[in-house]
């Protein structure tokens, strides 16, 4: 198991974080975010085409699943607005590269989690599933049916038969919508209801260092200010009270970071206790995010409340990634089973 | 030529010392000249200059062949805190006289830092040390909560050489003989009924200057490295999963199930997360430090462990629930080391609540990671420009 970074994957961050500085500042993200602007095409394009951070699934490039967690660490820190999640982690988790490409895409589950919902009738779909992320913008829609088989859907034919609504979400950066199939015409891509679960056990793990990515620039940005804000004749981080609270949480991130790349690695490797070291990451992190985003806005003061400080997209999206593809308690249950620990 | 392949040197190491036919004490003696004690101590000195990666390829095959290891729980802070500061500051007739029985453990060491009067606040110590006109120093004071003074042979020590300059200036770091006349070790019983630590008199307690460490005036200094080696986690042994207080606790879930209820097993879970990814961490940090980039997680590992360690222990008493209520044994016992496997449940308990005491308490801890680590700025402070002598205590 290798929990560092490898000097390509710190050089793969960098270009990231580069190309999310010039692109897509936190002033920019809050402009399109009032503008109910939604996703950036010009960003994705960037991202997914001109740096191929999509294509990091493509065998060719011999990319592996730990490099596209180091993508998923940037785009957290960032709370940057592209569907990084859906097309090139779970869609292309499902479907493989080849399909998914450069497109975007995304998996019609309930972000909160849940049971498949559509049916296939003679090569149609219909049914509806709502809170799917990503869903907006997906050019191509994997769907997981009833009964465990996995289809395809192109939105780009004339009569898709499907219409995407979108939903006021709590993540402004990342925007769920519903989806309803009426009679949709899919391919089928497999009756292996296995190609599903790697698919959510590779999005929990992935989703794990983007939490990572949250947490690390909630912590950094208020040690930052509290080095700078003066009250009471001093600099506030210097109160031992709030030094106590981000030395605790210092460490969370520290756990957190240990956590989110055995996940990666084990997915990477394929390693034997995968799903263990995705429950213990997915239900670790979570918590981690949304508490380093609370002490955020907390230790900020009034201007952690206003809109016009990036706080509170972090908060929105740390809260909403908690319930994503499965709570910590859920993931907790599942580990449960995992490592003999019965209720 | 020598070859200073450490795994080459460990097997001609078995091959000359055939574990299951030498004495266990010849073979350690054996084993820290042929430099397999830390491989990433100079040569001649326990080690071969190698990088410190290479160790747990050494223990492991050390291992694997059934050789005696050096007992290190007992030894731990001649291993972990002296040996470090005598390679650091000692003299070469200093190293040659101590690394080699304070690793194969026949010298056993303590540190006699903390005192009645001072103990997160170290540099405000008051024993004194005085030199003599025949190059002898002349110790007096008091030291308190000194681990293992009744098995140590040698005790580092820092005490104050200068009152008329501010704390952390007047200090100066010394080695104590603790078979000396004027060192009494009186047992100090603690919350679990055993006496590990002790209340150490040193009265009129004489050391030559050639067991002083580093320079007069200069005992602050040498004492970081101390104080850095005891909170910094060595990257040692990997640790398996369910490898340390956590795996106890699982398996008295798994083979009771009459004890599980639904709230118990939410926290047992967390418990459960909780301990794995600190073993991730304590990995992770491991990892780095072979890789040659020392992370400041070290720090934190200890913070860490002592707060598991006591929600565990915490727990598991609950989870026992009428047995709980019990004690295995109240006698006061003098152990020669920790063993918190070998006790039940209460005494872990107890035990656990020194993690957060021992070596640097987590408040200390905390105000480490947020100056040092996370660069937060100091509590202003009135008390570092003040000779010592005029502070008040
Ligand atoms: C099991 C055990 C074994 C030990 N073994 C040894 C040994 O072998 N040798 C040795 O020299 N010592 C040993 N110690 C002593 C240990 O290092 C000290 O107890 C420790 O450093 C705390 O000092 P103190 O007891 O004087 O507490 P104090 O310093 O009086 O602290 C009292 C309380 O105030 C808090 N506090 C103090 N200063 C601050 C601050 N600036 N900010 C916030 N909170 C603060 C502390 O965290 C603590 O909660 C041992 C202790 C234990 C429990």
């Amino acid at each position: 198991m290798n929990l560092l970074y490898s000097e390509i994957e710190e050089e793969l961050r960098a270009s990231v974080r580069d190309l999310l500085r010039d692109r897509s500042p936190q002033d920019v993200v809050l402009a399109r975010v009032s503008a109910g602007l939604g996703y950036d095409p010009a960003l994705w394009r960037a991202l997914a085409v001109d740096l191929g951070a999509a294509g990091l699934q493509d065998p060719a490039v011999g990319g592996t699943l730990r490099e596209v967690a180091v993508v998923m660490e940037e785009l957290g820190r960032s709370v940057a607005p592209t569907p990084f999640l859906g097309s090139a982690v779970l869609a292309t988790a499902a479907l493989g590269w080849e399909r998914v490409g450069e497109r975007t895409a995304t998996l019609v589950v309930p972000f909160s989690g849940g049971a498949p919902s559509v049916r296939a009738a003679g090569g149609r779909l219909s049914g509806r599933v709502t809170s799917v992320a990503d869903a907006l913008s997906a050019d191509l829609l994997v769907v997981p049916v009833v009964g465990g088989s996995l289809w395809v859907v192109e939105r780009a034919s004339v009569d898709s038969g499907v219409t995407v609504t979108p939903r006021t979400s709590l993540d402004l950066t990342r925007p769920l919508a519903d989806v309803e199939f009426e009679g949709a015409p899919g391919q089928l891509v497999t009756e292996d209801p296995a190609v599903l679960d790697r698919a959510l056990l590779t999005g929990a793990g992935l989703l794990a260092s983007e939490q990572l990515g949250i947490a690390e620039w909630c912590l950094a940005s208020t040690v930052e200010y509290l080095r700078e804000r003066r009250q009471f004749n001093r600099p506030v981080g210097s109160f031992q009270a709030l030094k106590h609270r981000l030395a605790d949480l210092w460490l969370e991130v520290v756990g957190a970071r240990a956590a989110a790349r055995a996940a990666a690695d084990a997915l990477a490797t394929g390693a034997a206790d995968t799903e263990i070291l995705v429950a213990v990451a997915a239900s670790h992190c979570g918590t981690v995010a949304v508490r380093a985003a609370e002490e955020c806005v907390q230790l900020h003061g009034g201007i952690g409340m206003t809109w016009e400080h990036p706080a509170h997209l972090y908060l929105k999206r740390a809260k909403a990634d908690q319930l994503a593809l499965g709570t910590p308690g859920r993931h907790r249950a599942r580990l449960a089973e995992l490592v003999d620990l019965p209720a | 030529m020598t070859d200073l392949d450490p795994t080459a040197r460990t097997r001609e190491l078995l091959a000359a010392f055939p574990p299951s036919e030498v004495d266990r004490l010849d073979f350690l003696r054996a084993r820290f000249d042929a430099g397999l004690a830390w491989v990433h101590f100079p040569v001649g000195l326990g080690g071969l200059g190698a990088p410190r990666a290479l160790q747990a390829v050494v223990t492991a095959e050390l291992a694997a062949a059934g050789a005696p290891d050096n007992d290190p729980r007992r030894i731990g802070i001649g291993l972990g805190m002296a040996a470090p500061t005598i390679l650091r500051y000692g003299t070469a007739e200093q190293q040659r006289r101590w690394l080699r029985p304070l690793w194969t453990g026949e010298e056993v060491w303590c540190q006699l830092f903390s005192e009645p009067g001072a103990g997160s606040d170290l540099a405000a110590l008051a024993t004194r040390a005085v030199l003599d006109a025949d190059g002898v120093w002349t110790v007096d004071g008091q030291k308190v909560w000194t681990s293992s003074a009744h098995t140590a042979r040698w005790a580092i020590l820092i005490a104050r050489t200068d009152p008329t300059v501010p704390k952390h200036q007047g200090i100066t770091y010394f080695v104590c003989d603790m078979t000396d006349p004027g060192v009494e070790v009186r047992p100090l019983r603690q919350i679990t009924g055993e006496a590990e630590f002790n209340e150490v008199f040193l009265t009129g307690v004489r050391i030559p200057d050639t067991d002083r460490l580093g320079a007069v005036g200069e005992g602050w200094r040498v004492a970081q490295t101390t104080l850095n080696n005891e909170r910094v986690a060595i990257g040692g042994q990997a640790v398996p999963r369910e490898g340390g207080l956590i795996g106890m606790v699982a398996e008295t879930w798994r083979t009771r199930p009459e004890l599980r209820t639904p709230e118990l097993h939410q926290r047992l879970l967390q418990h459960w997360v909780d301990a794995e990814v600190l073993r991730l961490t304590g990995e992770r940090l491991r990892q780095q430090l072979a890789a040659g980039q020392p992370g400041p997680e070290g720090a934190g590992g200890k913070l860490g462990f002592a707060r598991l360690a006591q929600q565990l222990t915490g727990f598991e008493v609950e989870l026992l629930g009428e047995e709980g209520l019990g004690y295995d044994d109240w006698t006061l016992r003098r152990p020669e080391l920790v063993d918190f496997n070998g006790r039940e449940a209460g005494y872990r308990y107890l035990r656990a609540k020194g993690n957060s005491i021992e070596g640097g308490t987590s408040e200390i801890l905390r105000n480490i990671i947020a100056e040092r680590v996370l660069g937060l700025p100091p509590e202003p402070r009135t008390d570092k420009d003040v000779p010592w002598k005029e502070l008040s205590r």
